[in-house]
């Protein structure tokens, strides 16, 4: 029972951080059709700014938590500032094209990102140092979740719900709704729509940059490499949940966090990634749109 | 009488080629303050298009679309996207509805008011004191035109979830939240049943007299047209072929040759 509650709750960690790159696709793609390829290069500039952040800090003598928090915002900011310029240099002018424009032009800037990053730091593993103390009072279940678990799941959903309340609640969000509906007709009621892009891809790469320096803290290591993966098993989660679906991107992540963790568990880590991309042939499969998602007629 | 009345719209000479095709030529009109005008013409004949060259959704390949608006200067549409447009004072709705469809009945109406706020993306989220009252003025403006159509009930229901007509007089109220002095309905009438169309009428009536927003619209109903509006433009083929008073429309030879055909006998 106990090996049990232990992979639950790492695969439910695993999930939600998942899940947090994953909204970023869902959102990006919700809006203009695209698949933002280059969203995991963003996670990894973010644990890499952190990285450097944290360093400094550790130089002026700050500690721990305090470090992780300011690391955590500083990687934000500059991530938000990637991802504003991704789309505005890399998928704007491609507006109005054929879909499979910005979509190369997608894989073309992950890959020039992905160089950039080996080019200006380095080709090795970076030790990240790890920020999240062990919480006393998490003494007697550490066995079962341990402190960077916690507030790994404590970020993540309180980063959720910030933006459940953004999209619900907020005139931006109420913008951000009715673009993903209609664009010419979000455009028509006076909705700038440009803005509206580019704030999308300003919350999606905040919420990778806050994956990342999570997951850096948690493995203790970066490199130019860790945003494909990432990247790649986050799109996963959002097509595992339907794409375009916000819902969808956070159920998709939990599952494929959890299918993760029991397989590695009960049947062999070794075959981790086989059983997520089993998963999402399966998936793909049976129920195309995802588990969330419409089956959407096209239009003729 | 109409020389005394302010001009509000003008388009001059506007032209809309697609390749090699003239959708619309060199088409001339003018929207004054108070009118309640109709463009009709058999389908294909350019009067959507006219549209979308007017809001902003195409750039006319020739031809000028100037708006006057009252105590301010001259504007020149062309070119310009459409959320500016809007901007600027003109609204539209379209032929086949375009609600957000998973937004609610009020939030369909809010959205269209955010153009005339001033606080920007940051300030709505931070959502200080300025902004907070703002979204109340807008949540109660909102209120008003729906009771205004006659959907204060429905609220908050999704807008999907209307019946047909009801959701035609939501396109209303939401293109009417963007405060506009002029407004262009696409066929606001289509597929509606002979009560729904009368509350229309009386609602297009109301919009034109009590809120002094004056009116373009293109509709295939022509008891409804020759009722409401005046004056009328006809289009046929892309060009305009008459305009006149109800009277004078329905005693030109060319447009009863547009509806009905070539008369061989004649």
């Amino acid at each position: 029972m106990e090996y049990f509650l232990e992979l639950f709750f790492g695969g439910l960690t695993r999930g939600s951080i998942y899940a947090l790159i994953a909204l970023g696709y869902t959102m990006v793609y919700g809006i203009i059709q695209l698949i933002n390829f280059a969203h995991g290069e963003i996670y990894m500039i973010g644990a890499f700014v952190a990285l450097i952040v944290a360093g400094i800090c550790t130089i002026y003598g700050l500690s721990g938590v305090s470090i992780l928090i300011l690391a955590g915002i500083v990687a934000v900011i500059y991530a938000c500032a990637y991802g504003y310029t991704l789309e505005k240099v890399a998928y704007r002018p491609l507006r109005g094209a054929p879909r499979l424009s910005p979509l190369i032009s997608a894989i073309g800037m992950s890959i020039f990102l992905q160089n950039y990053v080996l080019l200006a730091q380095t080709p090795d593993f970076l030790p990240f140092p790890r920020l999240i103390p062990d919480f006393a009072f998490m003494e007697p279940v550490a066995h079962i979740i341990g402190s960077p678990e916690l507030v790994i799941l404590i970020t993540t959903f309180v980063t959720m719900i910030l933006l459940t309340l953004l999209i619900k609640k907020s005139r931006v969000g109420k913008a951000m709704r009715a673009t993903q509906q209609d664009m010419d007709m979000a455009r028509l009621v006076g909705v700038n729509v440009d803005r509206i892009i580019s704030l999308t891809f300003i919350i999606g790469s905040a919420l990778a940059a806050i994956g990342g320096v999570l997951v850096a803290s948690y493995i203790g290591q970066v490199n130019f490499y860790v945003g494909f993966l990432a990247g790649v098993k986050a799109f996963t989660a959002a097509v595992l949940g339907g794409i375009g679906s916000i819902p969808g991107a956070v159920i998709g992540g939990l599952v494929l966090g959890w299918a993760e963790s029991f397989a590695a568990g009960y049947i062999s880590s070794d075959y981790e990634d086989v059983f997520t991309f089993g998963l999402l042939i399966l998936i793909l499969i049976l129920r195309p749109a995802g588990i969330l998602g419409k089956v959407t007629k096209q239009k003729v | 009488m109409a020389d005394k009345k302010h001009k509000l719209l003008e388009v001059k000479g506007l032209t809309m080629d697609f390749g090699g095709l003239r959708a619309v030529d060199s088409v001339s009109l003018e929207i004054h303050e108070g009118e309640i005008a109709a463009l009709i013409g058999p389908n294909g004949a350019g009067k959507t298009t006219f549209f979308n060259c007017v809001t902003g959704i195409y750039n006319p390949t020739k031809g000028d679309v100037l708006l006057h608006p009252k105590g301010l200067k001259t504007r020149r549409l062309n070119g310009l996207k459409p959320n500016k447009v809007t901007e600027m004072g003109l609204a539209r709705t379209f032929q086949n509805i375009r609600l957000f469809q998973e937004m609610t009945v009020l939030e369909n109406v809010m959205i269209g008011r955010h153009c005339r706020t001033k606080s920007g993306i940051f300030r709505s989220i931070i959502r200080d004191k300025s902004v907070r009252e703002e979204e109340r003025q807008i949540v109660e403006t909102s209120y008003r035109l729906l009771e205004k159509v006659g959907l204060e009930d429905f609220a908050n229901e999704f807008s999907k979830n209307l019946p047909y007509g009801a959701q035609r007089r939501l396109e209303i109220a939401r293109a009417m939240a963007t405060d506009p002095f002029l407004l262009l309905l696409d066929e606001p009438a289509a597929g509606m049943n002979p009560q729904e169309t009368d509350e229309l009428v009386h609602l297009i009536r109301k919009i034109s007299s009590e809120d002094k927003i004056a009116i373009l619209l293109i509709e295939h109903d022509m008891k409804l047209v020759m009722n409401i509006s005046d004056p009328i433009y006809v289009m046929e083929y892309g060009k305009k072929i008459a305009e006149g008073t109800p009277q004078q429309i329905k005693d030109n030879p060319k447009v009863i040759e547009a509806y009905l055909g070539d008369d061989d006998d004649a």
